[in-house]
């Protein structure tokens, strides 16, 4: 149709600022699609929450990019406690408008924590059927924390679970455990 | 130095940036799906289509726009359905001579924000899902009409455009669930 023309490159814009909004039921209808899409692919609860997962990591590495060139002066996180707290705050804020409700640690494992969230934006408005009650598409957002900890360098495996709402536990490699504590003081 | 964005917690809005960057990993995974871009062009435009059929009931409920007696009525609705959905104002125009068709042209699109169209995906039609909405929303108010992108900033072009054509009234559908 227009192959002789001359496309715009994305670096000739300027980058946004972060400031547009649509509208809630926007999403939410798109949202729906998603997840109907998803689930007509896949034949267990797993494989959804997979995919999810997988929609939601395009989205992280994204939010990694555009954050730390825009919100940080492209400045890296090297401690564990400063990334979730990232997380926490930062990327929730660009994303939902407000910090996660909660950041937690487990007592019984120092690789895992726990970021609470008593109602995820996505799944305002999904109701789950009564027969598959473990799904949670909330996996959606797993997927985003997981690969903005990959990208980052604290290889993680992120899961939604239904708990004070949805709960994401954050279960980090040993590696980053190991640095972190060689950073420790410093 | 943060410079957090000062959103207005508005509980009726999300941020812009999330919506862009969900599509756009639908319309990615859509492309890792399916072989060709044809389908993925269908695919999307069925996802706005459904999207469409219950959106138009939110426009209804919200915006109370009113009963619309000519094509020029349902234009400025889409008009403002952009609006009030994507936070856009695309103008209308374009007429055809008989009145059955316009373009609603957009100088931004929403969809496409960080986005750039690969060498190999030229002949997708990346805001697709738009045409499905505006397909969808008018059959649920008895009208049937097509609509199709003859511009997209993506490939180089000044303005999205989407032409929408009247094809006739749908007089007696029933309502969905009353057979």
């Amino acid at each position: 149709m227009s192959g002789s023309k001359q496309r715009p490159s994305i670096l000739d814009k300027s980058l946004s600022r972060g400031r547009t909004e649509v509208s809630l039921t926007a999403y939410a209808l798109l949202f729906s699609e998603m997840v109907q899409y998803s689930h007509n692919r896949v034949t267990s609860v797993n494989e959804l929450h997979n995919k999810l997962s997988e929609l939601g990591e395009r989205v992280g590495v994204r939010m990694v990019e555009l954050l730390f060139v825009r919100e940080r002066n492209y400045k890296r996180e090297t401690k564990l406690l400063n990334i979730l707290l990232f997380v926490k705050g930062t990327l929730w804020k660009s994303l939902f408008g407000k910090e996660a409700d909660k950041l937690d640690r487990a007592t019984d494992d120092e690789r895992i924590y726990y970021l609470i969230e008593k109602e995820p934006l996505v799944n305002r408005f999904i109701s789950v059927p009564r027969d598959k009650s473990s799904i949670n598409c909330a996996a959606f957002i797993a997927g985003i924390i997981e690969s903005v900890l990959n990208a980052t360098g604290f290889p993680a495996k992120v899961t939604a679970l239904w708990h004070k709402g949805t709960t994401f536990m954050i279960k980090f490699d040993d590696t980053v455990l190991t640095r972190d504590k060689q950073l420790e003081g410093r | 130095m943060s410079r957090q964005s000062m959103r207005a917690n508005d509980p009726k809005k999300v941020s812009g940036e999330l919506f862009t960057l969900t599509y756009g990993s639908l319309v990615a995974q859509l492309l890792k799906d399916y072989e060709n871009v044809d389908d993925v062009n269908r695919q999307l435009e069925r996802m706005g289509y459904n999207i469409g059929m219950r959106l138009i009931e939110d426009f209804l409920a919200r915006a109370n726009p009113g009963r619309c007696y000519d094509l020029r009525d349902t234009a400025d609705k889409i008009q403002q359905a952009f609006k009030l959905y994507l936070g856009v104002s695309p103008s209308i125009g374009s007429w055809s001579p008989g009145g059955d068709e316009f373009s609603v042209v957009l100088e931004t699109n929403p969809m496409a924000e960080f986005v750039e169209l690969p060498d190999h995906c030229l002949g997708l039609r990346y805001s697709n899902i738009l045409a499905g909405v505006i397909r969808g929303a008018c059959e649920m108010v008895q009208l049937e009409v097509m609509a199709w992108f003859i511009a997209d900033q993506l490939k180089g072009d000044n303005v999205t455009e989407i032409r929408v054509k009247f094809v006739k009234r749908l007089e007696d559908a029933i309502p969905a669930g009353e057979d």
